[in-house]
């Protein structure tokens, strides 16, 4: 059982190795890459001692380029004379006026008050019935109870407005990536040339962080619920589309060919083969969707988009790291309320199958994407087993009608009643009280200030030495080699490690790069990201080998996993700025924390795919423990090992714009920049295809690397 | 399934049943009053720039407007040059509390014309380069900028390679520092930080730790005891000096490269759209007429830092205590 399916994966080694690409080696012949990895190495090095600094392509901050002024001309033109035009004006314009009409609306229901009622029109009482009644009727009991626990929390801590907008916020971009995305992926599976045209599309949207298109939409679509929309829509679609067209091809071929043989049409086909046995995974495309959308919370904040990212950027400016993580807190229920609600849905839509769940998460830059497989306690079913539904269909549409007069009453209740209306304040409510969103608040900052007044030294000794020891010989190297060496170190270690193919895509992202005007800015970005990900991996080769080696470890770091990958890492920037000071360490430690669960997961999905008798083969020969893992498990799961990387490196790569903004400069902190200063809109979107060019190229060679070591 | 249902039933009555709990006596809601206010005010929107000081300002008009006025408030959060742009593209009324930004005001209002001045808020802004008060009580000439290349070794930090750091805040910020750096031929690297947080964050702890920290700063700002000045009130203020850069002349600081001059004195400002100031909003004359002291923002500014308040409050705290600062501004709204 392989723990892990991996969609989008190139192409089966055995049938891509033709022999005139590799023609005098033996395929089973040891390819000696760390050897030739050396080789590179020291000529690398000969290079860089002879020609340090010259040619590095180096560039101050406020310095710009011919392109980037000519960006920030049309970025001029567009805000001048925009307004006029047919295709800003009136298309984007329309496109944007409605989309704030529409949220609009959705909060006068349940959000602000809906003039001249004091009071949204539907108030929480009303809100969290009707929720819960949803959920029962689409995915279960479990499901419910879960739902409605994290609505009361939201009330609880004092965020229901802002949890309201982020609820609608996310259900309209998600609505909208369905009506888009799924015929999309159904033409992508149905015609070989759209897939081509769009695959490379979807990876420019994954790896672009969603930074650089920030300056932009507020551009096109002013600030406010419009231009968040679009912006979550932008990061949200590619998972929906990707995971449909997968879902579409992977209909059995015998299941097709036996529809065919009967004579059906292709519409028909579609209709009543494909989809039908494909909505699982589509199901699981909407969830993955979901969680993209909600990890654009924070983001969206920045131009004025409603939700809870509001409260997360306006407690990090008065240092308010305890108010942030409330907020932060209620993403997190947001996202788990949302994954296991649709994943119970998805599970409904077939129930029988194996437990797919999705990889929720922040980044999900996956440039393939990877599904992760859910233990068995944390599914709707757990535990219980296979049971038929006791009802007849009209038998359960009238269980559902009848409970339907209570969340009715509810409904009404709330319309009447201030307090069912405005979620009331618990401060001093007995019990409620301890999980009020003051309380905590107070909790989580005084625990960060005894935390930061302990080990500050300790922790900014480690950033000195880490600093002067790994990340300053390493940026040197990168940064102060000539540009030219630096290409051809990159195209060497390309070859080395994926063979011919990953060459083409490499040269065209260099030269990507080298257009953008910021080579040696890229060179200093790569030098940080790869060392992040060293640590990712070092970080989740050991948490993952005790996960799979041990359920009770897994029961435990699991819900941890969960909630770094969910909560918006700007809430863990202020005290790990304070740990380590405003440094390119610091980057790192952000970027680290925030890869690192999803590399954990993969690590421990692939120790525990290792088939047993394998294991149990290794044990009787009287292995130990070190040797179990060094020599049987590690090796076996080594395809793993390499998806591992390659999704911790784009994870770390998607921060690289957020440490920009704890001092880790270069790629970064232009984009951020661009943001904030007029001058260089131009370079800021510059930046921001240079990191998406640079995702591609590593993505790239981490795949057909992974593909080799499949073999 | 049966058994389901009726759980959920169950559910359903205890959540009720708890909310009955926390909710005890609640109020008729056609028995409250919507917003007063009798002249039409309709929709104000206030951009929020990102610092607290900023905040206090939004808040004290935006509360004033919504209660008095019966004005639609809302506070988009923006950055100031998305705030400027807003203003142009309609999206934004106003600007509460402006700092120069004399590139903006030749685009928007001396070009484009789609945004006007409304007068000064009465706050004075300061920028400058600023040491935790420890190094300024210990090395006394640390704050005559021709000291700092002397001490340039003590702000070395894994950052700054071999020179001293600077340390900057948000990229958005009004900022020469690079140029000065480079024309007072100091030996210095500018490091940024990112953000107001980092900045502070960084005096505390240089206060805490005693270590040295040279970094670009603003006032007004609650947080902070500037050259010994007091802040009644605050808790665990940070203690600050201002590190004196050759002094500002009119026309030093034009050329942006070229500065070698500190920053000029801010008398800070109110933007609003043309749009908003033809719309015959009663707001208009409000914005126009705000204006209050550095005391006063910090005042609300603490309440907000500090106390934990929430904007609105901490603006309705202030403006109950100074009722006749607010009869002033509302002069010209028709309303008093």
């Amino acid at each position: 059982m392989t723990a892990v399916d991996t969609l989008e994966a190139p192409p089966p080694p055995e049938a891509s190795a033709p022999k005139e690409e590799q023609p005098y080696v033996d395929p089973r012949k040891p390819r000696r890459t760390g050897l030739k990895l050396l080789g590179v190495l020291i000529v690398w090095l000969v290079l860089f001692f002879s020609l340090k600094n010259k040619m590095t392509k180096a560039m101050g901050i406020q310095d710009t380029t011919e392109l980037h002024r000519k960006l920030n001309d049309a970025r001029d033109w567009v805000q001048l004379h925009g307004g006029d035009n047919w295709f800003f004006g009136s298309v984007l314009g329309t496109i944007g006026d409605f989309s704030n009409w529409v949220v609009q609306q959705l909060q006068k229901l349940i959000s602000i008050p809906a003039f001249p009622r004091p009071t949204p029109e539907i108030g929480w009482l009303g809100v969290v019935a009707l929720v819960a009644w949803i959920t029962y009727v689409l995915a279960g009991l479990r499901s419910t109870i879960l739902v409605t626990i994290s609505m009361l929390l939201f009330g609880v801590f004092g965020l229901w407005p802002d949890s309201m907008d982020l609820l609608i916020v996310t259900i309209v971009s998600v609505v909208i990536c369905i009506i888009i995305g799924l015929p999309i992926g159904i033409g992508m599976a149905r015609n070989k040339t759209t897939s081509t045209v769009i695959t490379p599309i979807l990876d420019i949207m994954q790896t672009m962080p969603p930074f650089c298109y920030l300056a932009p939409m507020a551009l096109f679509f002013g600030i406010g619920p419009s231009a968040a929309v679009v912006l979550t829509i932008i990061y949200a679609l590619p998972p929906i589309v990707r995971i449909t067209e997968h879902a579409i091809k992977s209909v059995s071929p015998t299941t097709i060919e036996a529809a065919r043989s009967m004579g059906l049409t292709k519409m028909q086909m579609l209709r009543q083969v494909q989809l039908p046995m494909a909505r699982r995974t589509i199901v699981v495309g909407i969830n993955q969707c979901t969680m993209a959308a909600l990890s654009m919370a924070t983001i969206a904040a920045l131009v004025n988009g409603p939700g809870l990212g509001k409260p997360v950027v306006a407690a990090l400016q008065i240092e308010n790291v305890g108010a942030a993580s409330v907020a932060g807190l209620a993403i997190v229920l947001m996202a788990i309320m949302l994954d296991r609600t649709t994943t119970a849905a998805s599970e409904r839509a077939a129930s029988g199958q194996s437990q797919v769940a999705s990889t929720s998460g922040m980044g999900v830059m996956l440039a393939g994407v990877a599904l992760e497989r859910l233990p068995r306690w944390a599914t709707e079913e757990a535990g219980r087993g296979q049971h038929l539904p006791r009802l007849t269909r009209s038998g359960r549409a009238l269980v559902m009608g009848v409970l339907l007069i209570p969340v009715v009453f509810c409904l009404w209740l709330s319309r009447l009643q201030l307090d069912y209306a405005i979620f009331p304040n618990v401060d001093n409510t007995p019990v409620l009280k301890w999980i009020s969103g003051a309380n905590l608040t107070n909790a989580i900052n005084d625990f960060t200030n005894w935390l930061i007044d302990h080990i500050d030294t300790f922790t900014i000794g480690l950033k000195n030495d880490v600093t002067t020891w790994l990340i300053n010989p390493l940026q040197n190297l990168l940064a102060e080699s000539p540009w030219w060496v630096m290409a051809l170190v990159l195209l060497a270690v390309a070859y080395v490690l994926g063979g011919w193919r990953p060459l083409i895509p490499t040269v065209i992202c260099e030269a990507v790069i080298y257009g953008t005007g910021l080579w040696n800015d890229a060179m200093v970005t790569l030098a940080m990201t790869l060392l992040a990900t060293a640590l990712v991996m070092l970080l989740a080769v050991w948490l993952g080998v005790t996960m799979g080696r041990s359920r009770q470890a897994d029961v435990v770091i699991r819900p941890v996993l969960d909630a770094f990958q969910v909560i918006p890492p700007f809430v863990y920037l202020v005290p790990a700025l304070a740990l380590f000071q405003p440094s390119r360490f610091t980057a790192i430690v952000a970027a680290v924390a925030y890869a690192f669960p999803i590399a954990t997961k993969l690590v421990a999905d692939g120790i525990r795919g290792v088939a047993p008798t394998t294991v149990e083969a290794a044990r009787a020969s009287g292995s130990t423990r070190r040797q179990m893992i060094l020599k049987v498990q590690l090796p076996m799961a080594r395809e793993s090992l390499v998806l591992a990387t390659n999704q911790g490196l784009l994870y770390v790569l998607s921060m690289v714009v957020i440490g920009g903004m704890v001092g880790g400069g270069s790629l970064g902190y232009i984009v951020v920049s661009g943001f904030s200063q007029q001058q260089l809109f131009g370079k800021g979107l510059a930046a921001g295809v240079a990191i998406a060019a640079l995702g591609v190229m590593l993505d790239r060679i981490a795949r057909y690397a992974a593909a080799r070591a499949g073999r | 399934m049966g058994r389901g249902s009726a759980r959920t039933r169950l559910v359903a009555l205890a959540a009720v049943v708890g909310l009955g709990l926390t909710a005890c006596g609640g109020g008729n809601i056609s028995d409250t009053k919507t917003t007063s206010g009798g002249t039409s005010c309709g929709d104000l929107r206030i951009a929020v720039n990102p610092w607290t000081g900023y905040v206090s300002n939004a808040h004290v008009i935006g509360q004033i407007a919504k209660e008095k006025l019966g004005c639609n408030v809302t506070y988009p959060d923006v950055k100031e040059e998305v705030g400027w742009q807003g203003m142009a593209s309609g999206d934004i009324d106003t600007i509460v509390e402006n700092w120069g930004h004399a590139d903006l005001v030749k685009k928007y209002i001396d070009e484009q014309k789609s945004v006007e001045d409304a007068g000064l808020t009465g706050n004075e802004g300061l920028i400058g380069w600023f040491v935790p008060q420890w190094m300024a009580d210990k090395y006394p000439d640390i704050l005559d900028w021709h000291n700092l290349n002397k001490y340039a070794s003590m702000f070395k930090t894994s950052e700054s390679g071999g020179q001293g750091q600077l340390l900057d805040g948000d990229p958005s910020y009004v900022t020469n520092d690079e140029a000065l750096v480079k024309n007072l031929h100091l030996n210095y690297k500018v490091v940024v930080g990112g953000s107001e947080a980092a900045l502070l964050t960084s005096f505390k702890s240089a206060e805490k730790n005693k270590t040295p920290l040279l970094a670009y700063f603003y006032t007004p700002q609650w947080y902070a005891e500037v050259d010994g000045a007091s802040t009644p009130g605050v808790k665990d203020p940070i203690q600050i000096a201002h590190v004196k850069l050759p002094k500002w002349t009119p026309g030093c600081d034009d050329d942006a490269a070229k500065v070698a001059c500190d920053y000029p004195p801010y008398h800070l400002n109110k933007l609003i759209s043309t749009k908003f100031a033809d719309s015959g909003s009663p707001a208009v004359a409000l914005i126009k007429n705000f204006n209050w002291t550095n005391e006063d923002q910090n005042t609300v500014s603490s309440y907000i830092g500090q106390d934990g308040m929430s904007p609105d409050d901490a603006a309705q705290k202030w403006i109950d205590a100074n009722p006749d600062k607010v009869a002033a501004w509302l002069k010209g709204t028709g309303v008093s």
